[in-house]
């Protein structure tokens, strides 16, 4: 269901890298795109470990060539598609986010630069009230070239639940990967009322961030569940929801999993121990990095409210100052510039940091979730281990299901610890962006701020250098 | 340390020289011959060559403050703060400095002076002391006056308090001034013998004065709505200053905690370790480097707070000026009524109601002789009368006339003085927006090495 099955993930323990087999699986797809060809890493052959991308350095500049300058790519596109109704990429102007800070996201959310073929966007919030109740649906376009899905194009209307299901499944799939964070549900503090235009807006942004978030991980991006997610009609999702493990066993799975993180694990292996340390010490981090964020913000909100009061009393001044009149007035529009820089500092900190510090927050969540998890699988192996050499059940069967679940931990295990490491390299990406971009809003702030000041200085000097030479017989 | 860079001196740092009259110049009220080309001002940027009058100039310096206890009028245990003040001779040919007198003084005998000059000077726009309690703060800022912050300002204010009248072309020749520089003990018996609070106005006759007053010259009430706005829209940006430098502080500081969590946080990373760390320092210079420029903020709002309180010295010309000219007018009518009386008694008709004319018709017209002595004694009160009317309109004259030149004077200053106060301010700024430049462009760099 949508993983790659165990050739795929034998791939990635001989290769060791996700990024490999990534790259592996994005070769036999440019042939299929070409070819029209469903399957996808099906020839699951891995070139061997380390092989260098030698198309990396061509597809990136394909790839910058289509985020800015899509008009001129039609010739590049031509290679890879012959078939032209598959991928219109100049359609991507009016219907992709237009900002180009939020496009330079997207394709940054991998260390290196690889060839997307799902782009997704979530927008458009539009309120629906029933007589049960009111929610808001987002509307979410995708497009693509892959075989597998039937057109090349889709557009759905999705609730916040529906995502809640998406999530549930990807991680009942993969329960060992790291899957990319929701919003909250709920804003704890703050909250007049449960749809104000800014949460909507936030949420939004945090929904189209989870959907390609998902679409950029070698192995979720093959999830079914995630492909009727993005395809089905609203009735069509509601039908496939209801099929799957019975509440009862969902129930049951819930019970065994307390059961046995009850009884702790007492052999998690040394890397994973390290792996724990690491992410309690980062949610730490993490959550206090978020809270002086947020405070950052607040106050530099307040100084703006303060500031806005401050350049207008000069005005009033200048009302009884004759010869001060200009001198004032040019100190107002100098405070008043100053206060309009401040608010663009304000915006870029809530663009650039503040969403991205967020995020990793409830990765942090996430992450202990993934951990707890693992330790689940290897728990239920450990406790079979421990029957067979007790002796305590049925001792026949016991070979074969410890075998099995061996493998079972062997695979999550492995699963993890690639995933980890691309996540921590990804996290590293975004902290350092995120933080630089800050650095880089408060850099302009100062230096428009300090043109304006030093441009004022300039002026009263030139004044009075004229008045001087006025004086002057 | 970041220095900040270098600005045109403001005037409340110490001027090296000033002029200072000739220290024998004798009491008495200043309607007299006034300098000109006067208003020297403070700013050590001006030279003060082109004021050649004295032969000798004296620098004078508020060098220190000290904590002490003492005993009260009540003779109850108290602490106060009692200030150095140096006075220096500068020889003219050399220009070296001798200190010639050294003595300490405490905040209420700058009042007393104050008090002094206000009653012997009134057509004078007195410099005003700086503010008894500290006003307009932040919370930062301790509203205590025994905070050393608080000190070491007023320290600096009442130095611009002494240059100021040091530097005034009437006020530097008073004795009382001279001896606040030079005689330590009995300076305080010495302004209490001049007996200026008897002199002084009560208020009640001047508050009296500014509501029954009919003509008063039109500057003047102008003079008194401008100082009314200037200290209305003054204290508003001083209280909007306060909350702006409020906010500022606390985004400055909450950028501190960065470093402390990255500082933490490096030790879990392997490759961003080194990066976050040295980032983590610069937020911290980031965040201490608001509290000098607070600081010095807090001067350019000690220099729009002169202004404040050079309101009230401005109100201060106004209302003398009322009461003169109610004065007058209160003459002007008892003469006139004076000579009504007069002319009623020689022409024998009473046009006016008037006691002495009730009392004729209850007892009888009074004699030709007493008439006649009556008439004599109206005719001298009307002489003298019209004698002290003349010379009240005379004095009235001269104080308008010396006042205005005096408040053309400050007007002058005034301009210049905001004029560079304002400037300063946008200097600050710069320095400010250098700083924070610098900080951010090293934080981005370790950022990006990440």
């Amino acid at each position: 269901m949508g993983t790659l099955g165990g050739a795929g993930l034998a791939a990635v323990v001989a290769a060791g890298r996700a990024r490999t087999l990534r790259m592996e699986s994005e070769r036999p797809a440019s042939q299929a795109r070409s070819s029209g060809l469903p399957a996808r890493g099906a020839d699951g052959e891995s070139p061997g470990g380390g092989a260098p991308f030698p198309d990396s350095s061509g597809s990136s500049a394909l790839l910058q060539a289509e985020v800015l300058d899509l008009d001129e790519d039609e010739d590049d596109l031509e290679v890879f598609s012959k078939d032209a109704s598959l991928m219109d990429m100049n359609s991507f102007s009016p219907m992709m986010p237009t900002s180009p800070l939020s496009m330079i996201n997207q394709i940054k959310f991998e260390d290196e630069p690889d060839l997307k073929d799902l782009f997704i966007t979530v927008d458009e919030p539009e309120s629906h009230v029933t007589t049960i109740e009111t929610f808001i649906t987002y509307r979410i376009i995708t497009k693509t070239s892959r075989g597998e899905f039937d057109s090349s194009e889709f557009e759905v209307r999705r609730r916040y639940q529906d995502f809640l299901w998406l999530k549930g499944k990807l991680e009942e799939a993969h329960p060992t990967l790291i899957i990319p964070p929701l919003p909250e549900k709920f804003i704890v503090k703050g909250m007049v009322e449960r749809f104000n235009d800014d949460f909507i807006e936030t949420r939004r942004k945090a929904l189209h961030k989870f959907l390609n978030r998902i679409a950029d991980h070698p192995t979720l991006t093959f999830n079914e569940d995630f492909k009727i997610f993005l395809t089905a009609q609203a009735w069509e999702l509601s039908s496939h929801k209801k099929q799957g493990p019975g509440l009862l066993s969902r129930m049951g799975q819930t019970v065994r999993a307390v059961a046995s993180s009850m009884r702790g694990v007492k052999n998690r292996p040394e890397e994973f121990m390290e792996m724990n340390n690491f992410i309690e010490l980062f949610s730490q981090k993490i959550n206090l990095i978020d809270k002086i964020s947020q405070r950052i913000y607040k106050e530099e909100r307040d100084y703006f409210d303060e500031m806005k009061e401050y350049g207008p009393i000069h005005i009033l001044w200048s009302a009884s100052e004759e010869d001060l009149v200009d001198t004032l007035k040019d100190v107002a529009s100098c405070i008043d510039r100053c206060c309009k820089a401040t608010e663009r500092r304000m915006s870029g900190l809530s663009e650039a940091l503040l969403p991205v510090v967020h995020e990793y927050v409830l990765y942090s969540e996430m992450l202990m979730g993934v951990m707890k998890r693992r330790d689940q699988i290897q728990a239920e192996l450990d406790s079979k281990v421990e029957a067979l050499t007790y002796k305590k059940a049925d001792t026949d069967l016991l070979p074969e299901e410890i075998g099995k679940l061996e493998d079972k931990v062997e695979c999550a295990n492995n699963a993890l610890k690639a995933d980890w490491e691309r996540w921590k390299q990804n996290m590293q990406n975004d902290i350092k962006l995120a933080f630089t971009d800050m650095a880089e809003e408060n850099i302009h702030y100062y230096e428009q701020c300090l043109a304006t000041w030093e441009s004022f200085l300039t002026s009263q000097t030139n004044l009075h250098l004229e008045e001087a030479s006025e004086d002057k017989p | 340390m970041e220095q900040a860079p270098l600005e045109p001196e403001r005037q409340l740092q110490p001027a090296p020289l000033e002029p200072l009259g000739s220290p024998d110049a004798g009491l008495g009220a200043a309607v007299g011959k006034e300098a000109e080309g006067a208003g020297e001002e403070n700013s050590g940027v001006d030279t003060m060559t082109h004021n050649n009058f004295w032969l000798k100039k004296i620098e004078i310096s508020v060098s220190e403050a000290e904590k002490r206890t003492g005993r009260n009028a009540m003779n109850m245990q108290e602490t106060y703060t009692a200030y150095l003040i140096e006075t220096r001779s500068v020889e003219h040919t050399n220009s070296q400095s001798v200190l010639t007198d050294s003595l300490w003084r405490r905040y209420s005998e700058f009042e007393l002076l104050r008090s002094y000059l206000l009653v012997y000077y009134p057509h004078i726009v007195v410099p005003p002391l700086p503010e008894k309690r500290a006003e307009f703060v932040w919370h930062k800022l301790s509203a205590d006056n025994m905070d050393p912050d608080f000190v070491e300002r007023r320290r600096i204010g009442l130095e611009n308090f002494l240059l100021r009248i040091a530097s005034h072309p009437i006020l530097c020749r008073d004795k009382i001034f001279y001896l606040f520089l030079t005689q330590e003990g009995n300076w305080k018996d010495t302004v209490n013998e001049t007996g200026f609070q008897l002199k002084a106005d009560s208020r009640l006759k001047a508050l009296n004065a500014t509501f029954r007053v009919k003509n008063p010259d039109k500057r003047f009430t102008d003079l008194k709505h401008y100082s009314d706005e200037l200290q209305s829209v003054i204290s508003h940006l001083l209280r909007v200053r306060a909350r702006v430098a409020d906010r500022l502080y606390g985004v400055y500081k909450v950028h501190g905690n960065y470093g402390r969590v990255f500082s933490e946080w490096s030790a879990i990373e392997k490759e961003m370790g080194d990066g976050l760390q040295s980032a983590g320092h610069h937020m911290d210079v980031y965040a201490s480097s608001i509290d000098d420029i607070l600081e010095d903020e807090e001067h350019y709002a000690d220099q729009l707070k002169e202004y404040l309180f050079y309101a009230e010295a401005l109100r201060a010309v106004c209302r003398k000026h009322e009461l003169m000219q109610y004065d007058l007018e209160m003459a002007a009518q008892d003469l006139a009524s004076k000579k009504q009386q007069c002319e009623e008694l020689a022409t024998g008709t009473v046009r006016t109601f008037s006691l002495k004319g009730m009392t004729t018709k209850l007892f009888g017209q009074e004699t030709p002789e007493q008439r006649e002595a009556r008439i004599k004694v109206l005719e001298e009160q009307i002489n003298e009368g019209e004698q002290q009317l003349k010379s009240k309109n005379l004095e009235g004259r001269e104080f308008v006339k010396n006042a205005w030149a005096d408040i053309e004077r400050f007007k002058e200053q005034k301009n210049r003085d905001l004029k560079e106060a304002l400037i300063s301010y946008a200097v600050m700024q710069i320095s400010m927006c250098k700083k924070g430049i610098q900080v951010w462009t090293n934080a981005k760099e370790c950022f990006s090495k990440m």
